[in-house]
């Protein structure tokens, strides 16, 4: 398997380290409901068989956190892109 | 037919041409008392011990492939119980006590060969933690020998001893470690269900888990409905899956495992090997092969395959404490799913939803745990209440914050 990097280009798995599911987002601590959704943000993955968004670190290149879209069940990636855009873009 | 000298003897005046198969193959029926699914060592050793331990013989075991074809026939079947926690040891003690008297209790060779398991050390540090580590043993009634550098020398002399990097300055030592044959665990599971009257269906794969008011009743599989009144998950590395046909979601990652063996050479190796400095262990099977494996790749994968990365790494391990390794050739390497849990331990317990029973979390050492946890989840089934060996195996810890880690790495998976 090999990452695309958006930087650095294709480059061989051994430069990257996994993190897992990508999109989870702290719950706020001051919320009636913090407990359970902290239990759920720490513990509970979807882990499908099939396309999944994953966080990647790319610390033998150019040290970015990566949002892969890939397929686990074929290792086919469907799209690579860095964290900070996609977070950029989702605050827009 | 029950296997003996005789047996042999009979078979072999007539040309071994009346031996019958091991087991039936069942078509499935209506409806079931209890249904278990996944076919691999825990789901069968639970069928067996529903029929045998609880009297519930009207028990089918359902398996997508065929018997032996998942983690089963793929792991590098060690088995041992040198744990630290004591969620952990008695669970595992009772399983080691299992393997102990397997072969009589099935009446089939499982090859339970106690060659002992040893741990090496390389620092001062890593010594205390497995002195800690030998002393809870020894206080659960569990055997463990803390070795030092000469005594592992005088047993393993043909270890790396020089190596600057990685001294190796000592180790545990389980004598009453060892191996298994994997394929004849599962197979002398299955004869001895088949035996008590349980039904193994093989190439019976579920799609859908139905559920009627809260409450569990049956499957849709590929050869049609099945019903029934109680149903227990041994899925491994396909537990998410099946939970999320059932709407759960579950503290479980997907990981693939990969494990070598070697062309056969001579005996050379007679324990099992495990290098403290990296992660890497080695056995030698009986027909040669030195079979051993190393870390998991890390990411969510469901491919029985794994990358390069890891494959170097294991082999760097082997290489750094046998360099003798470096003259062998690899014959084959294979990957399996691993049901890996967020704090390292398996989950064997109650759903949210009545009557159905989830046995998965068992990370990469489910084989060693194959006889406690069919023991341990048939009575789950049979009583509807956690068997003590197993009772710290709760899906609920993790909200409750009763974690059983043993390796202290937190909610990070592909780091247990």
């Amino acid at each position: 398997m090999r990452i695309t990097c958006p930087c650095c280009g294709e480059r061989d798995l051994g430069e990257f380290s996994y993190h897992g599911e990508s999109g989870t987002e702290r719950p706020d601590p001051a919320t009636p409901e913090a407990a359970r959704k902290f239990f759920e943000y720490v513990y509970l993955r979807s882990n499908p068989a099939g396309p999944h968004e994953e966080l990647w670190f790319h610390g033998a290149g150019c040290r970015s956190w990566l949002v892969v879209r890939r397929d686990t069940v074929t290792n086919q990636i469907f799209w690579v892109a860095r964290a900070a855009d996609r977070c950029a873009g989702a605050s827009t | 037919m029950r296997y003996s000298v005789f047996s042999l003897l009979g078979n072999a005046l007539t040309g071994h041409t009346q031996w019958t198969p091991a087991w039936r193959d069942a078509s499935p029926k209506d409806h079931y008392d209890v249904l278990i699914v996944g076919g691999g060592g825990h789901g069968l050793a639970t069928a067996y011990y529903l029929a045998k331990n609880h009297g519930i013989s009207n028990v089918a075991v359902l398996e997508k492939g065929w018997i032996g074809s998942g983690n089963a026939g793929r792991n590098t079947t060690i088995i041992r119980s040198n744990y630290l926690l004591p969620g952990n040891l008695p669970f595992y003690e009772w399983s080691m006590k299992l393997w102990e008297g397997l072969e009589r209790e099935l009446n089939f060779n499982t090859m339970v060969s106690q060659r002992g398991v040893l741990n090496l050390y390389h620092s001062d540090p890593q010594r205390d933690a497995f002195a800690r580590r030998g002393n809870a043993m020894r206080l659960h009634g569990v055997d463990a020998e803390l070795l030092d550098r000469d005594q592992v020398a005088r047993l393993v002399p043909y270890l790396d001893f020089e190596d600057a990097r990685f001294p190796i300055k000592g180790g545990l030592l389980q004598r009453r470690g060892g191996t298994a044959r994997h394929d004849a665990v599962v197979w002398g599971y299955a004869r001895a269900a088949d035996m008590r009257g349980v039904d193994i269906i093989q190439n019976c794969e579920v799609v859908g888990l139905r559920v009627a008011a809260g409450c569990v009743v049956g499957v849709d599989t590929t050869r049609g409905f099945i019903g029934a009144s109680k149903i227990g998950l041994a899925v491994a590395g396909s537990t998410s899956r099946l939970a999320d046909m059932a709407g759960l979601r579950l503290p479980i990652e997907s990981h693939v495992l990969q494990a070598f063996v070697t062309e056969s050479v001579k005996p050379i190796l007679d324990r099992v090997i495990t290098f403290g400095a990296g992660h890497f262990y080695i056995s030698q099977s009986d027909k040669g092969g030195l079979v051993f494996g190393g870390d998991i790749d890390g990411y969510n994968s469901y491919a029985q395959r794994g990358n390069l990365p890891t494959v170097e790494d294991v082999c760097e391990g082997g290489m750094a404490v046998m360099p003798m390794l470096g003259r062998v050739r690899i014959l084959r390497m294979w990957g399996g799913i691993m049901d890996m849990s967020m704090d390292g331990s398996p989950i064997i317990d109650r759903t949210p939803i009545d009557r159905l029973y989830l046995n998965c979390g068992w990370c990469y050492g489910g084989f060693k745990a194959t006889p406690a946890s069919g023991w341990c989840f048939a009575h789950l089934i049979a009583h509807d209440e956690t068997d003590p060996f197993a009772a710290a195996y709760r899906l609920d810890r993790f909200a409750t914050g009763h974690l059983i880690d043993e390796r202290g790495a937190g909610a990070q998976p592909n780091l247990h």
